[in-house]
């Protein structure tokens, strides 16, 4: 708790400046509104005003600053605005009992998690076994290690698009499955190369003092490597979910995606109503920390039962 | 006695813990004249290094007075009036033998060709011509130790302050480190207070030997060593190096040292 | 049928021949070391060629290795123009710009330790956000040419180099800091002789993350806009046109591109921090 004054000052001081941001953001289109709506403005014409800096033109109509913290389509909305937006797309829709309707960002949030999640423990599995695979079978060691370590190096997230239409040319109905299989394999590698780390990590001395047992391969891997990889484990998790919920909005992103939220932030841009974009990146950010915090959340509980950390 | 470069009354240090108050240092009281070698010697906790630490000015007492070439503890800081050695080497290990020890110089802003000068001179001094390219963790810790203190004599401070120098490494090592410091504290008549808890180490070095027990940490006994300044390694097996040694056991004792 | 029937053969031959040499009294030496994974990355081509072959995929699903190949040889003006616009304009240009922001921004937060509780955590959980999502905005802010990737680029690898560089700004111990003291050494002289080359190991693993970031953040973000060039242009026009093979060329440039700029970053790490265990040469 002794953070908790330090980061509430710093958000505070990012809220500010968020705040102080959005007047010069918006001052053009403010004085274009208030042109059309027939009042008077410095410079006169959108074209005048082009060459003008946004410093003086704050200066010169200071009537019309109000109105850029209240436009409809702002370049930067108040972090009112978003999350009077976000609020408007969730908790007033549930309110309403309409949560799952197509227009309620809770259904779009829903659609993203269900696919992080089906990737996630999908990918997570798949990242466990390769990682055991790795430490026993020396060949699939040196065959395959070297490309877990160099994939980690190339933005594997561009193969995002050819994935969905790949399934899509196969028959598979709807983007779920798709999806899935894109947050898997950005989750896959993490999870693997923290995986081996982990069951690597046993000291020599540890090792040798099960062979004094004549311990069975078995026995080592249950009583001494697994117990030992947790903290890795859970290290990786975080960055793995992290990254399928990367991969599942951008394979939300290529066009003709309609639910998700990665879908609202394209449609959003699609359509020019950037509060849509951003409730849907908060609500994106929302979850992201919801599914860290969790896994945090749980990496303490399990590690302070198996009496590894104070 | 010679003139005075070291003197506490009445010293008194309290740190503020979680657990409450925590009585470092008792009415220490002590003065080092020029050219001593003083041995600080107690069980951990005794508060050896942390009177060190405020000769060094790196720790504020609470209470007493402290004054250091004259000035306050911090003002001596300031004027570069010691060099310190740590327990551990703490050599930078982005920078080679050379590079460590002009580290001071650099920053006490010394000409290029000085630097170069002193360095190759107190390398030597310490044994380690010719290994000023290698980095630190190219060499033993013994040599790495001896590179720290060839570092704190570069800038050829009066004072030269040693806080467990030799305390991790083994025996042998020790044995001829120890007979090395004599040789160049014989040459170059620094004042030198050296924390230990070694009883040997403390006897063959020292001309004085503070014993120091804890809670609160302060000053039971000060020996004046009767050895000569000449002191082969063998004196250790003279009866009055044993006596010296078994009066610092008996301080010791009389302190609670043994109890902990 | 005999394509199918070759590379299961083929791939059933290198596994043999990789579990034997990985076996074999060779098997640490460093031509063994990158033989295996390299017979191994082969294998995988061949069965894709194979199965692509011999299944008769269609090349609108997935092309063979080799027309990607020849597809890459034949268009290697279009990939270097593309590789010009996302890599060395959005890419680097956006990475060197975050780089350098968020080392200033360690420095001058680093002075207050208050700042620094704050920031860290906040810092940690923003890289832990799938910022890619704020590409719309920033495309619509700096407009469609490579400006606004580099923008891109600049937020997605500010926070990973901030978080790890604060971090090792705080790595000094306090002996080593009590030593600079000693010297009644300034704050500039313990920041340039000790915090910052001690910091160095946790710079470069900011800076390892995010060349990675800095690719994803510059190819994605032409998804929502860009002049008719650049390889994430070409990605998601290409998918529509089910130009698949052109795609996959892509997809090798941004691999190989990736793994180049790592390794840069990696050698320059190697040159800075020779001196860290990690890097010793056994």
């Amino acid at each position: 708790m002794r953070a908790a004054l330090p980061v509430l000052t710093v958000l505070a001081a990012i809220l500010l400046l968020w705040y102080l941001a959005v007047a010069p953001m918006n001052i053009r289109g403010a004085l274009d509104l208030a042109e059309r709506s027939g009042r008077a403005v410095t410079p006169e014409t959108p074209l005048a005003r082009q060459d003008v800096s946004v410093w003086r033109l704050m200066a010169q109509n200071p009537g019309q600053i109000a109105a850029a913290y209240e436009l409809d389509r702002p370049r930067l909305p108040t972090p009112q605005q978003v999350g009077g937006e976000l609020w408007k797309t969730t908790g007033e829709m549930a309110l309403r009992g309409r949560a799952m309707s197509k227009r309620s960002l809770i259904y779009h949030a829903a659609v993203t998690l269900r696919s992080t999640l089906w990737g996630f423990v999908l990918g997570t599995a798949l990242g466990i076994l390769g990682a055991v695979a790795i430490v026993y079978s020396r060949v699939v060691d040196m065959s395959l290690m070297p490309w877990a370590i160099i994939s980690q190096t190339i933005p594997i997230v561009a193969l995002a698009p050819m994935i969905i239409v790949l399934s899509s040319q196969l028959g598979i109905e709807g983007r779920g499955v798709p999806k899935a299989i894109i947050a898997a394999y950005l989750c896959y590698f993490p999870v693997l190369v923290g995986m081996v780390k982990g069951l690597r990590a046993p000291a020599p001395s540890q090792l040798d003092l099960l062979q004094t047992y004549s311990a069975s391969g078995l026995q080592v891997f249950l009583k001494l490597r697994l117990p030992s990889s947790v903290p890795y484990l859970f290290t990786s998790l975080k960055i793995g979910i992290a990254a399928s919920l990367v991969g599942t909005i951008v394979g939300e992103l290529p066009t003709g995606a309609i639910s998700g939220l990665g879908a609202r932030i394209l449609i959003g841009d699609q359509f020019g109503t950037p509060l849509a974009i951003w409730a849907a990146l908060l609500a994106a950010a929302l979850m992201a920390g919801a599914l860290v915090t969790l896994l945090d959340l749980l990496q303490r509980i399990t590690l302070k039962r198996m009496g590894m950390q104070a | 006695m010679n003139e005075t470069i070291i003197d506490a009354q009445g010293l008194d240090l309290t740190f503020q813990t979680n657990d409450g108050p925590v009585h470092a240092l008792k009415d220490v009281s002590l003065t080092i004249g020029k050219g001593d070698f003083v041995s600080f010697i107690g069980p951990s906790g005794c508060g050896k290094t942390t009177f060190l630490r405020c000769i060094a000015g790196l720790e504020t007492p609470t209470g007493g007075s402290l004054s250091v070439n004259g000035m306050t503890p911090d003002e001596a800081r300031r004027k570069r009036a010691y060099g310190y050695v740590f327990q551990a080497a703490g050599l930078y290990p982005w920078r080679t033998i050379a590079k460590n020890v002009k580290l001071p110089l650099e920053i006490m802003g010394f000409s290029r060709e000085e630097q170069e000068r002193r360095a190759d001179r107190v390398l030597e001094l310490v044994d380690l011509k010719g290994f000023g390219a290698k980095y630190p963790w190219q060499l033993s810790g013994g040599m790495q130790q001896r590179a720290s203190i060839a570092r704190a004599l570069a800038f050829d401070a009066g004072i030269l302050l040693m806080d467990e120098p030799f305390g991790a490494l083994d025996e042998i090592v020790r044995d001829h480190l120890n007979e090395q410091l004599l040789a160049l504290w014989a040459r170059t008549e620094k004042t030198i207070g050296f924390v230990t808890h070694s009883i040997p180490e403390a006897v063959y070095l020292s001309t004085r030997i503070v014993v120091m027990s804890p809670r609160p940490g302060r000053i039971t006994d000060v020996i004046e060593s009767p050895l000569p300044k000449e002191r082969p390694l063998d004196i250790r097996d003279t009866p009055e190096f044993l006596d010296v040694a078994h009066r610092v056991r008996e301080g010791l004792r009389a302190g609670h040292a043994y109890d902990g | 049928m005999m394509w199918l029937i070759f590379a299961l053969a083929f791939w059933a031959g290198a596994w043999a021949l990789n579990a034997a040499l990985a076996r074999s009294r060779w098997r640490d030496t460093r031509v063994v070391r990158i033989a295996v994974p390299v017979l191994f990355g082969v294998t995988l081509l061949v069965l894709w060629e194979g199965m692509v072959r011999g299944l008769g995929v269609s090349p609108v699903i997935l092309p063979a290795p080799s027309v990607v190949a020849q597809t890459f040889a034949a268009s290697t003006e279009t990939l270097w123009e593309d590789f010009r616009q996302t890599v060395l304009k959005g890419a680097l240009t956006g990475f060197a710009i975050g780089a350098s922001a968020a080392l200033l921004t360690s420095v001058a937060i680093d002075r207050s330790a208050f700042l620094t509780r704050g920031l860290l955590p906040i810092g940690n959980f923003v890289a832990a956000l799938p910022i890619i999502g704020i590409a719309p905005i920033l495309v619509s802010w700096f407009g469609f040419d490579w400006q606004s990737k580099a923008a891109v680029v600049v937020v997605m690898v500010f926070f990973p180099i901030l978080v790890n560089t604060v971090q090792g700004l705080r790595e000094t111990d306090a002996m080593q800091r009590d030593l600079m003291r000693t010297y009644a050494a300034g704050y500039w002289h313990t920041l340039l002789k000790l915090r910052l080359p001690a910091a160095m190991p946790f710079i470069f693993n900011g800076l390892k993350i995010a060349t990675t970031l800095a690719l994803i953040g510059a190819i994605v973000a032409e998804y929502f806009g860009s002049p008719t060039r650049g390889m994430g242009f070409r990605i998601s026009t290409g998918v529509g046109s089910l130009s698949i093979d052109l795609v996959w060329a892509e997809i090798a440039v941004a691999a190989l591109a990736g793994t180049a700029f790592y390794s840069l970053v990696a050698l320059a790490e190697r040159a800075v921090t020779f001196w860290h265990p990690s890097q010793r040469r056994r």
